[in-house]
């Protein structure tokens, strides 16, 4: 799987006669063996975190699907069927819904972390490209997902992120009439999703897997951004130093998943997911889950044309290019230096665009009017300025702060006099 | 030795023949599979099946609306009154948004005139009644304005609750984030009071 040199040593008959024929044994030693960075933070532990994830989503899903029925007319009710009838249904059912948000929760701050310590940039582009694939392919499953139950917010929100793909020119109504199987959301559209909600998960279990192949070629990225310089110096192994410490972190992750699921499973749904989807009536505020509401307000922030892109267009133009701009901001980012730890104005604007994403989030589940719309324009248009021109300018211009020379250095050297210690050291040497 | 080779061989020979034939056979086949892989997933023969409805307007009174299910969708049939067919009427077009018809019974560059609007399959304008498909053009949700008691919007028609459109009393955007008007779907009237839609 990488570069490093195997020290894995058959030492029974059993294991070396099995090593010529099929070397697993050997694969999961040179796995649990990789050299890590040893001064990895515990927002290196969101990694593992989102495998448990998947793994609880997938075991959670297979169960919850021996008991659903993708029928329109007995979805919902299997559904409650599921929480009343079937034993620990509910404590499924909770998990995976509670599980997803949890899910995205941890790619999240995965994919900030990503972010701050410039995780992203050479030679690690395949693994961030890979891993916003796998974004991409979540917001899928939990979309899908979300429409199974069959009440009002799936029916509706079914049909609005359907309708998203009309204001393609051309080719958009024959599109939404191939994904809906029929004249609206019905039926054929709720068999399929049930088909493809239950494929996908194995496909992001696929492209896991390359992430990690990816990120085991270039070696992790660590909390300086410095190269390792010194195997020897600047690693240990995988297991167990950081089993164990991901395994630390997976417990309390858990306690909060558990948190929601036994004391206030409901809390991050919408109460009009427990009424039947009834295609006449629309609900009063149609909003997505919480996960997407970021996205939902950069969709409704354009609420102006531009020129022969009329709003609808514009609105899902700018909804999926905050999401494909992630996959050139490798080539956007023209600094060197990775980590935000040495970039101290870069570091404001991240902040910043932390702020600018939380505030969309909270935006996208307000009313589509007044002076919320116009907020919404303002951190669009710095989400896109942060990727699109604060990072390609700023590479350019600021000072970084002095690096330490290695990561041995970094976890060696007292934190305060990091900064002047290594200044003095430049010239001197 | 060299002249046995067959790799040395300009003619055609028996490798060729295999590496052309399975390429070719792989290529059509593959693309001969695409097709029915994609098309199982468009509107099936059951759900084409149901694509014409019959509806008995005979209850319905003078500025009430109905809402009837077609193809999925709800469908407004509104018996408009005087009142609201003279306000639909006085809109110059220049005043609307879209001023294209969208109107199935005719060709789709007709003008939105409350006439066009209200015309049927055969040609003939009935300016009472008025079908429309009750699915807001910006994002697929059900405008309000059918039941009495519901919020018509700033011009007496319909209103959106989803982002906001307002449709007048011809079912036409006026105002708000929707780019067209309602549409309105191919309808007949097959005697005074049946109407058949689609």
């Amino acid at each position: 799987m990488s570069g490093h040199p195997s020290t894995y040593n058959p030492s029974t008959g059993l294991e070396k006669w099995l090593d010529k024929r099929l070397p697993i044994i050997r694969f999961g030693a040179d796995f649990m063996d990789f050299p890590t960075p040893k001064n990895l933070n515990y927002w290196w532990t969101f990694g593992g975190i989102l495998t448990v994830c998947l793994v609880l989503q997938i075991i959670t899903g297979v169960v919850l699907g021996m008991h659903y029925t993708p029928h329109v007319d007995y979805a919902f009710a299997s559904v409650e069927h599921i929480m009343r009838d079937v034993n620990y249904g509910w404590l499924m059912r909770y998990l995976h819904s509670n599980g997803a948000s949890m899910f995205f929760l941890a790619v999240y701050i995965h994919m900030f972390r990503g972010l701050y310590y410039g995780s992203y940039k050479a030679p690690r582009e395949m693994s961030w490209i890979l891993g916003v694939i796998i974004f991409l392919l979540m917001m899928a499953t939990a979309f899908m997902g979300y429409v199974l139950p069959w009440g009002q917010m799936s029916y509706w929100g079914a049909t609005v992120i359907t309708n998203l793909f009309s204001a393609i020119p051309f080719v958009g109504e024959s599109i939404r009439t191939l994904l809906w199987g029929g004249f609206s959301v019905d039926n054929p559209t709720l068999n399929r999703f049930f088909s493809l909600h239950y494929l996908l998960p194995f496909a992001i279990f696929g492209v896991v897997a390359l992430h990690i192949w990816a990120f085991h070629t270039s070696g992790n990225n660590n909390p300086t951004g410095v190269d390792v310089k010194d195997v020897k110096k600047d690693t240990l192994p995988f297991h167990p130093y950081f089993t164990v410490k991901d395994g630390f972190a997976i417990v309390l992750f858990f306690i909060l998943l558990a948190a929601f699921v036994f004391y206030n499973p409901n809390a991050l749904g919408h109460a009009d997911n427990y009424i039947e989807a009834n295609p006449l009536v629309t609900p009063a505020s149609i909003v997505p889950e919480w996960y997407f509401l970021p996205f939902y307000a950069i969709l409704r922030a354009i609420t102006f044309d531009l020129g022969p892109i009329t709003a609808k267009l514009g609105g899902v133009i700018a909804m999926f290019g905050s999401i494909m701009v992630l996959f050139v901001l490798p080539w956007l980012d023209t600094s060197k230096v990775r980590s935000m730890r040495y970039r101290p104005v870069a570091r404001l604007w991240f902040v910043l665009f932390v702020v600018a994403c939380l505030a969309l989030g909270w935006l996208g589940g307000k009313p589509a009017e007044g002076i919320y719309v116009m907020w919404a324009q303002i951190f669009t248009a710095y989400y896109f300025a942060f990727f699109l021109i604060i990072l390609p300018l700023l590479g350019l211009m600021e000072t970084p702060k002095p690096m330490p020379r290695s990561i041995a250095e970094a976890v060696t050297k007292p934190k305060p006099s990091e900064a002047t210690t290594a200044s003095n050291a430049v010239p001197a040497e | 030795m060299t002249t046995s080779d067959p790799t040395q061989n300009s003619d055609p020979n028996r490798r060729d023949f295999i590496h052309i034939f399975s390429i070719a056979a792989t290529a059509v086949g593959s693309a001969a599979v695409v097709w029915p892989l994609v098309h199982q997933m468009n509107p099936d023969a059951s759900v084409l099946a149901l694509s014409t409805k019959e509806v008995d307007l005979s209850a319905v009174e003078v500025g009430q609306a109905i809402k009837v299910f077609w193809q999925g969708k709800p469908v407004f049939i509104r018996k408009r009154t005087p009142a609201e067919i003279e306000a639909a009427e006085a809109t110059p077009l220049s005043a609307l948004v879209d001023d294209n018809a969208r109107n199935a019974n005719l060709q789709s560059g007709a003008e939105a005139s409350d006439n066009a609007r209200t015309t049927s399959a055969d040609g003939k304008a009935t300016p009472e009644w008025l079908v429309l498909v009750g699915v807001c053009t910006h994002l697929g949700c059900i405008p309000l304005g059918t039941s009495s008691g519901e919020n018509k919007g700033d011009y007496g028609g319909w209103f959106c609750p989803c982002h906001g459109s307002h449709y007048d009393t011809a079912g036409r955007i006026r105002k708000g984030p929707a780019p067209e008007n309602l549409a309105v779907p191919p309808f007949e009237f097959v005697s005074d009071t049946v109407v058949r839609i689609g």
